[in-house]
């Protein structure tokens, strides 16, 4: 066994055994019949997905949706031209402007939706600022509701939308700008027509990132939200830890992968017509 | 040169993809011979040698070195080194570390390693640079520490792709003769790929001249530029003019008289011919003999032309000249400088003939 | 007026970030338990932490696992990179499919995922069901990041080192993995930071043997506040920076030219 061997053996192995049969086993359970000793037990059936369509669940999954969206949206709009400013920036400030991005991710993410609790809550950072200067009288009720869910959500995951986006400025060939410049395109016209379109994939990724783990954070909702802002997560979270509902659990995740999939397919078709008209230094991922 | 084949290539067939590089190839290289590939790019030459390095196998065939069949067997254990174009040398290692990698790979104590590292970088007159990065070094000084790397591991063949065409050209023609000097020292057996034929001509011991993967010629840097076997061979190797001739005559002695371009002349060829048979009169330009028409005596037999172009290049005189049946031909002449009047004047008419015996005769090819 | 447009935008999103940041390490010296007022500088909440068992040993459990797990990512994931940069095998395609599909999940699916796979394998919930998970997820980024890195090698030097007679291993040993360094040293310190990060895979695959950070504060703050987890966080900040600059330190020495 030579270490070329070994090597590949590793990959596929670890691979095999820690993502692709587990991804299997979960559709293979999403099938199955719950039961509350044995998890999941034969025989087939497709109840779990059918469940799926009941008002309650609906309703969580649009409420979801809704607070994603909200959150992807405001990640754009705050995180695009932040990325715009920092990829344009000098190698020194640009890497020191990463590093400072980095930096909160080593307190542990429910550490800091914690801080936010702090922030917002009745005693919090914002009402006692507001009480202080006499702008209310009363503290305003700012956690468990959708406001805190949604702060906290572009809370933690701004960064990562940002981060693929200032790769995705990089990319663009400076020369670009200047040619548009040059036949006479304003600042704006230049943002519309050159920047715009061939930062969209980079758009898009950061969109993915963002969009579909947003569903998934139920301790943000769990500590910022209250029962009436639940996200898709914390559902999946209940079928498995509390319900013991496996195959249920499984079929929301199943519903997850399948949106995923769609995302990730208008990802590559955003991509491909990028390379197709050209415009970026190389491919994107 | 011992006199033995060191290496021998046959059957060798290799494809790329749908491509056919090289098909039914063969090849002997005598021990200690400086053996080049010649050829434009994409004719196979760097194939060649990557497969006698070991980095990719053959399709069909065999490689023996010394009489062992080494085909199967991986690059890292033939006692094969190779000189890359791009000098691969290590970024993260010194000069020293680099040129001992070999040997350290291959178990030698660091006594040893000490010793022909020394003498290795010797050789290539880098003694004191041991400790320098490769990033701290010259084009020239880079292709030394890569020749050191190989030739410190004593391998039976040295390969070198190229190795020469990084260089400015002063660098190149004084590498060339330390190359030259450094082959005949060493007594190695060098294996060189170039496009650059005067490298070719300058540097071989024997040469192959490649083309679309098809051995063209194969001998001697002179038998090659003197008697090229084919129009690809002759147009190839430095220039030449082509004469398209009929035999009308056998005169014997492989003496024959030709009809060309409408002159009749007395030709010599290496092989025999028949009557009426279509050939190709190869003249290297420095073979031809220019007289202005006035001076010519009367009963002169050659080709009357009209001076296109003239060109004074220090050396000679070089001067393309268009015959009255339109086929253009260069001439270099060495320039006299006791002759005052050595010079054309453009669209001057002109005689031009030929050293008889000088001329080179091959078949013809539609 | 774009750059007054350029400062507000700069200043807004680093204040977005880092406020809370702000508040948790101000108020880990905040003699009140509120925090809404400074009633002066106080180190008590140190103290409690430091006596508080339960809490100090998850943390000293997330710490240790966020260790353990990025450097057996940084060095699995190296070698998956190599096979993949290098090599030709089967199903190769695939692997960088499944890598690709770890990366991109939200992390509730690959928690599921992964307790899925402990329960039909018989592992049990805790350090073992933790570790695998964690190195898993945190492979996609060294694979990118080491195979980034991949892209700028003179492929001629891989087959200069054959050349010499070094087999698969030496010329990894010799010549691959030093000229990966960096890569690998950002691999390891990203694998640390999302390990230490993680909360939705932690609380699904880990056991009420081995109990970590998220999951300790979690059942502290769900009710109402708790200093001692300011103190946590701020000590975290602490820590991390500390090994940051350990790291930047040493490959500032090992390369001076870089």
């Amino acid at each position: 066994m030579n270490f070329k061997r070994l090597v590949i053996l590793l990959t596929l192995g670890w691979l095999g055994l820690f993502v692709l049969l587990p991804h299997l086993l979960v559709v293979l359970t999403s099938l199955l019949t719950a039961d509350t000793s044995h998890l999941a037990v034969y025989p087939f059936t497709l109840e779990s997905y059918r469940r799926l369509w009941a008002p309650i669940y609906a309703g969580v999954f649009w409420h979801s949706l809704w607070l994603s969206g909200v959150t992807t949206l405001i990640c754009l709009l705050l995180g695009y031209p932040f990325a715009y400013l920092v990829a344009r920036m000098t190698p020194g400030w640009r890497n020191f402007m990463l590093f400072m991005m980095v930096v909160p991710f080593w307190t542990n993410s429910l550490i800091r939706t914690y801080a936010i609790k702090l922030i917002l809550g009745n005693k919090g950072l914002v009402n006692s600022l507001l009480l202080a200067t006499g702008l209310v009288e009363r503290p305003v009720q700012l956690l468990y509701t959708e406001f805190a869910v949604i702060f906290g959500l572009v809370y933690i995951l701004l960064p990562f939308l940002v981060l693929p986006l200032i790769a995705s400025f990089d990319k663009l060939d400076r020369n670009l700008l200047e040619a548009a410049h040059d036949l006479g395109a304003n600042r704006w016209q230049r943002f519309v027509h050159v920047v715009l379109p061939l930062t969209m994939p980079g758009v898009v990724a950061g969109c993915l990132i963002v969009f579909l783990p947003a569903m998934g954070m139920f301790y943000v909702s769990d500590l910022l939200g209250g029962a009436k802002n639940l996200l898709i997560g914390n559902v999946i979270k209940n079928q498995f830890l509390l319900t013991r509902d496996w195959p249920f659990g499984s079929a929301i995740s199943v519903g997850l992968i399948l949106i995923m999939a769609l995302l990730l397919y208008l990802y590559y078709l955003a991509n491909r017509r990028i390379q197709r008209k050209g415009g970026l230094h190389d491919e994107a991922l | 040169m011992t006199g033995s084949t060191i290496l021998e290539l046959s059957g060798i067939s290799k494809r790329f993809d749908t491509q056919e590089i090289l098909t039914d190839f063969n090849l002997s290289v005598g021990d200690g011979e400086f053996f080049t590939l010649l050829g434009p790019s994409g004719c196979g030459k760097t194939t060649l040698l990557r497969l006698i390095a070991g980095f990719d196998r053959p399709d069909a065939g065999q490689v023996l070195l010394n009489g062992v069949d080494i085909t199967a067997l991986p690059a890292e254990r033939r006692p094969v080194n190779t000189v890359f174009q791009s000098y691969a040398l290590f970024p993260h290692m010194t000069v020293y570390e680099n040129v001992s990698f070999g040997l350290r790979m291959a178990g030698m104590d660091r006594a040893e390693i000490r010793e022909r590292v020394g003498e290795a970088l010797e050789i290539v007159r880098l003694g004191d640079l041991s400790a320098r990065r490769p990033h701290q070094l010259s084009g020239g000084q880079k292709q030394r520490v890569a020749i050191a790397r190989a030739v410190v591991n004593r391998p039976k063949l040295l390969l070198l792709d190229e190795s020469l065409s990084a260089l400015d050209l002063k660098l190149r023609q004084q590498m060339r003769i330390e190359l030259k000097q450094l082959q005949r020292r060493l007594g190695i057996t060098f294996i060189y790929v170039t496009h650059d034929q005067e490298e070719a001509l300058s540097l071989s011991d024997r040469l192959l001249v490649l083309n679309n993967g098809n051995p063209q010629q194969i001998g001697t840097p002179r038998e090659v530029y003197e008697s090229p076997r084919n129009l690809f061979v002759a147009r190839f190797i430095g220039e030449i003019n082509v004469l398209d001739a009929r035999i009308d005559e056998d005169l014997g002695d492989l003496n024959y008289r030709a009809a060309i371009q409408g002159v009749s002349k007395q030709i010599h060829a290496d092989v025999r011919f028949e009557v009426g048979d279509r050939v190709h009169v190869l003249l290297r330009p420095e073979d031809l003999r220019i007289e202005y028409i006035e001076d010519a005596p009367s009963d002169r037999n050659g080709f009357i032309g009209r001076v296109l172009e003239r060109n004074y290049t220090g050396q000679t005189l070089d001067s393309l000249i268009a015959l009255d049946n339109g086929l253009q031909l260069t001439a270099h002449e060495y320039f006299n400088e006791d002759d005052p009047d050595f010079d054309y004047t453009i669209g001057q008419r002109v005689w031009v003939d030929w050293v008889p015996g000088w001329e080179h005769v091959i078949p013809a090819e539609t | 007026m774009m750059r007054l447009f350029k400062w507000a935008i700069l200043g807004l999103v680093f204040a977005y970030l880092y406020l809370p940041i702000l508040v948790l390490v101000s108020n880990s010296f905040n003699a009140s338990k509120y925090g809404h007022q400074w009633m002066g500088f106080s180190l008590k909440w140190y103290a409690k932490l430091l006596q508080n068992d339960a809490l100090m040993q998850a943390f000293v459990h997330s710490l240790t696992i966020a260790l353990l797990a990025a450097t057996v990512a940084t060095l699995i994931g190296t070698l998956m990179a190599l096979a993949l940069y290098r090599y030709r095998f089967v199903l190769k395609g695939t692997a960088s499919g499944l890598l690709f599909v770890v990366m991109m999940s939200p992390d509730i699916v690959l928690a599921i995922t992964f307790l899925v796979i402990f329960i039909a394998l018989g592992v049990q919930l805790g350090f073992w069901s933790l570790l695998i998970a964690h190195i898993t997820f945190c492979l996609p980024f060294v694979v990118i990041t080491v195979f980034a890195q991949f892209r700028d090698f003179d492929p001629n030097l891989l087959e200069a080192a054959q050349d010499l007679g070094a087999g698969e291993w030496r010329t990894f040993r010799w010549v691959i993995l030093p000229l990966l360094t960096p890569a690998v040293i950002s691999g390891w310190l990203l694998s640390f930071t999302l390990s230490l990060d993680d909360v939705i895979i932690s609380s699904f695959v880990t056991g009420p043997d081995y109990e970590i950070l998220p999951v300790r504060v979690f059942s502290m703050v769900k009710v109402g506040i708790s200093p001692e987890v300011n103190v946590l966080a701020t000590l975290l900040l602490a820590l991390s920076l500390v090994l940051v600059t350990i790291i930047s330190v040493l490959t500032h020495k090992r390369n001076p030219q870089s």
